[in-house]
């Protein structure tokens, strides 16, 4: 610039950090935090209700911590657990930043999925450094081109997001259950639905095998990271993203603004399903090997909750995707230990996801945990 | 009815929004409440109507100390408010809405509507407000519409009636009927509150006039005494000068062509019809008009948000018809949106974000794919102080300003750069008055730099003080032309227009 600004004392005054406020603390951390203890509490209510005695209320929220964090292999699981949920969600939370509520995660991923498997179990004489990148790039893409058919919907038709989304997903199980049973997709001498397995170039390679041939994390917990961070950047740091956070703020504002609403909902839906199916090729490559039918198991369903749960923030998804992992896992050894329902963990999740919606609630149950509300009038002159 | 509020205060949070007020209100008499948004008026009425507690004070009515819980209590105590934004259901008739909430019930609990119709229109009959009691609301122009409140209010036989900013949807005509009505009324007995900001209507109704600033009266009036410069500077402070101060314009060539538009609302209603006008370098075009007669739709053809159906639009002799908004953002196009809540801003992004809302892609202010914020911040930081933006900080959400500095900050956003055409939708709409001067004096400035400015405003005073040339819309076309060089046009014959009256 040839121009030199002067920048005087007014101007530097203006550009003065402010420390981030006190409210938004409490949204951001004070709310989650007694969300999980008040849905905690109420599970414990809820396996009192179903005659459970309070002995073995310890003993399975013992193994809820021990099954999450309290060994090597409790770490692993989680992490191995959390990974595709926190991929999908990060997708899920930029598409909610734009005003779009995508519920497809789950088809985006299952498609996502299913093309990692094909481009693995059809090239297997490429090698890792090559067959690895293309495999998610083939679940990446796929994951785009179906999210991007309900985003080209709402633009060019207005056929609202939520429904398109939805019947999507539905469509997706029964194309993959086709595409099962393919004589070329199909694993050779079975009859019942299943892919061939990828060869071992195209799976994400476990990080402590090592150490014990057991322990299934894997470098998905890589993607994840750098997921996060891309998508930070994304939202935070890009024109692209600057329109996507205008168009979901206030769409007619950025209309007035000059940005192309339509072009960018296609995009952001892209984007959004390419970290979904992403999440599905994690799956495949990291963990199951081959395409199942429905191999999906609801991640991208508990990846809305995920992406709800950290404030569609990319770090909250992170966190809050590390926190379902360790429920999931947890959940698993509850169900060994003190021989409780899976469905407990199920219940605790949605009870969760029920408080951080009420935040109100929250604020009632632990009037201490907050300052003093605002005048309940609360307008101002 | 007498009533008196006594030493009443009321604090949100740090903010005092009335301190120690006193006012009396008597029957049979017009108290005109003066003051600029956020002097305390609504917080004010807010409490007489018990919507709001007051922190200290008492209100006696008739002498009598009363404690209002709720709105219900004040109902009850014959108090009765005509707010701004209408409260009606669009589907219902007059007598349906007049009696909802209040329903007369015959035996069983069943809906009582040959009564309620009676009386409504006996109470219109009354006070000669000439509604058909069975005429559907949405039918209705505005200004019925607002008889309609009033008859809601009156039926809950409310004795002080507020009327909270009562003209700001009406032709200057419709105006005069309406102080007819509140003649009327304020002749049967009634206490009328009238609040307003506009200082010549006051003098023209008021029987008393009261000043509120910052929360305090800070004077009264005797309408047969005071000028509109006295209440003025009660109002705001220090001297305000009512002419925008302004050298004869120079036009230069057109910048601004629209030749023979049509425009098409969502429903395929025409909304402008078979409109031509242009606008020439170096003068202001203000487009006079009640709301609602298709200016909006205007204005978004002018600037690419709405295509239209037949018609072009040029600038600088281009033909710009289907041009994208950036596109024309790139020619020199600013635009003041007219409502800048909905369109003009973000609400819950910082201020630095909005001032680059529609220039983030600039290579001033971005490289390859990112968005550099530093650079961002610190040209937002300049835009703050040249546009007297008054806030602590860039980092701050828009939604935090007041309205007047929210809008100054659109108006940053637009004028800071190199400009040729200026569209201003409504630009000072609720703002203080020291905001709107600025804002005017800036659109001034643009003028006489060069600039093709065109305003849309509602407001007759804002066009006739800002405006070279005046044209009048009425359902969409211009049905008026006048020449306001001198400030001279004709006021009463542009009401007319307005209101559908000339040729």
């Amino acid at each position: 610039m040839s121009e030199r600004i002067r920048v005087n004392e007014e101007m530097r005054a203006l550009l003065a950090r402010t420390t981030r406020g006190r409210a938004g603390f409490e949204d951001l951390v004070v709310v989650p935090v007694f969300a999980v203890i008040v849905a905690l509490i109420l599970g414990a209510l809820t396996m009192l209700a179903t005659n459970v005695d309070l002995a073995t209320i310890g003993k399975s929220y013992v193994a809820l911590l021990h099954g999450s964090v309290g060994s090597l292999n409790a770490l692993s699981e989680t992490l191995t657990a959390a990974a595709p949920l926190v991929l999908a969600g990060l997708g899920l939370a930029l598409g909610f930043r734009t005003g779009l509520f995508n519920i497809g995660a789950e088809g985006q991923l299952l498609m996502g999925g299913m093309a990692a498997v094909m481009v693995g179990f059809s090239l297997p004489e490429l090698p890792a450094v090559i067959l690895l990148p293309l495999c998610l790039l083939a679940g990446a893409a796929m994951g785009a081109f179906y999210a991007a058919i309900a985003g080209y919907l709402r633009a060019a038709t207005g056929a609202h997001e939520v429904i398109s989304t939805i019947m999507l997903n539905l469509t997706s199980y029964r194309i993959l259950d086709y595409m099962l049973r393919q004589p070329w997709v199909q694993k050779e001498g079975r009859a019942d639905p299943i892919s061939k397995s990828v060869p071992e170039a195209a799976e994400l390679p476990r990080l402590l095998e090592w150490l014990d041939p057991n322990l299934r994390v894997h470098a998905g917990l890589f993607l994840m990271l750098i997921a996060t961070a891309f998508v930070y950047w994304l939202l935070f740091r890009t024109k692209v993203g600057f329109e996507f956070r205008a168009s979901g703020e206030n769409p007619d504002a950025a209309r007035y603004a000059g940005m192309r609403s339509k072009l960018i909902i296609v995009l952001a839906m892209a984007t959004a399903g390419a970290f979904a199916g992403l999440a599905g090729a994690n799956q495949v490559l990291g963990v199951l090997g081959r395409a199942t039918p429905g191999f999906s198991a609801g991640i991208g369903f508990d990846a809305i909750a995920v992406a709800l749960l950290g404030r569609s923030h990319p770090v909250g998804v992170l966190f809050a995707g590390l926190l379902f992992g360790a429920l999931e896992a947890g959940g698993r050894q509850m169900q060994v230990d003190a021989g409780v329902s899976i469905d407990l963990i199920g219940i605790i999740q949605a009870l969760i996801i029920v408080f951080i919606a009420a935040p109100l609630l929250v604020r009632a149950i632990f009037p201490w945990g907050f300052r003093r509300s605002r005048d309940k009038a609360g307008g101002q002159p | 009815m007498d009533v008196e509020l006594r030493g009443i205060t009321k604090r949100f949070g740090p903010v005092t929004a009335n301190a120690d007020v006193d006012l009396t209100i008597r029957g049979g008499e017009v108290l005109g409440l003066l003051g600029e948004n956020g002097a305390g008026k609504s917080t004010l009425m807010n409490v007489l109507c018990g919507l709001y507690r007051p922190d200290a004070g008492h209100i006696l009515i008739d002498g009598r100390e009363m404690s209002f819980a709720g709105p219900g209590d004040s109902i009850a105590a014959g108090i009765g408010m005509v707010h701004q934004h209408f409260m009606l259901v669009p589907v219902f008739t007059v007598a349906e809405n007049v009696v909802l909430g209040v329903e007369p019930t015959g035996r069983l609990d069943h809906l009582d509507l040959a009564t309620a119709r009676a009386q409504v229109r006996e109470i219109n009959d009354r006070y000669g407000l000439q509604v058909d009691p069975d005429a559907v609301i949405e039918d209705l122009p505005v200004g019925l519409q607002q008889r309609v409140e009033i008859l809601k209010v009156l039926f809950r036989s409310a004795d002080l009636l507020i009327l909270d900013e009562p003209t700001a949807v009406l032709t200057p005509q419709e105006v005069e009927d309406f102080f007819a009505i509140v003649k009327a009324l304020r002749d049967a007995g009634k206490a009328i509150v009238f609040i307003t900001h506009k200082l010549h209507e006051i003098l023209a109704i008021a029987d008393r006039i009261s000043v509120l600033r910052g929360g305090r009266i800070v004077g009264q009036g005797d309408p047969a005494v005071v000028t509109e410069a006295d209440l003025a500077e009660m109002m705001v402070g220090r001297p305000v000068s009512f002419t925008v101060d302004k050298a004869p314009a120079t036009p230069g060539a057109a910048i601004l062509e629209v030749a023979d538009l049509v425009v098409l609302r969502e429903n395929d209603e025409i909304a402008v019809d078979h409109l031509s006008l242009s606008v020439r370098s170096g003068e202001i075009v203000g487009i006079a008009g009640v709301q609602g007669n298709g200016q909006t739709a205007l204005v978004q053809a002018i600037t690419g948000l709405a295509r239209p159906a037949h018609g072009a639009v040029r600038f600088e002799g281009r033909d710009i018809t289907h041009a994208s908004v950036r596109a024309r953002h790139a020619m020199g196009m600013a635009h003041i949106p007219e409502d800048r809540h909905r369109s003009g801003m973000i609400a819950n992004f910082t201020i630095a974000e909005n001032m680059v809302l529609n220039s983030y892609y600039d290579p001033a202010y971005a490289s390859g794919l990112q968005v550099d914020w530093d650079r961002v911040n610190l040209a937002a930081a300049r835009f703050c102080v040249d546009f007297d933006v008054r806030t602590p900080s860039v980092f701050l959400p828009a939604g935090a300003l007041s309205g007047g500095n929210q809008q100054k900050m659109v108006v940053a956003r637009e004028l800071e750069r190199e400009t040729k055409l200026v569209i201003a939708a409504q630009p000072t709409r609720g703002l203080d008055i020291g905001s709107i001067e600025y804002i005017h004096d800036r659109l001034v400035g643009a003028r006489d730099e060069g600039d093709g400015v065109l305003i849309v405003s509602s407001e007759l005073d804002e066009i006739m003080g800002l405006a070279d040339r005046i044209l009048v819309m009425f359902k969409g076309r211009i049905v008026a032309e006048v020449d306001n060089r001198e400030g001279r046009a004709d006021r009463n014959a542009i009401g007319l227009a307005m209101a559908g009256a000339a040729a």
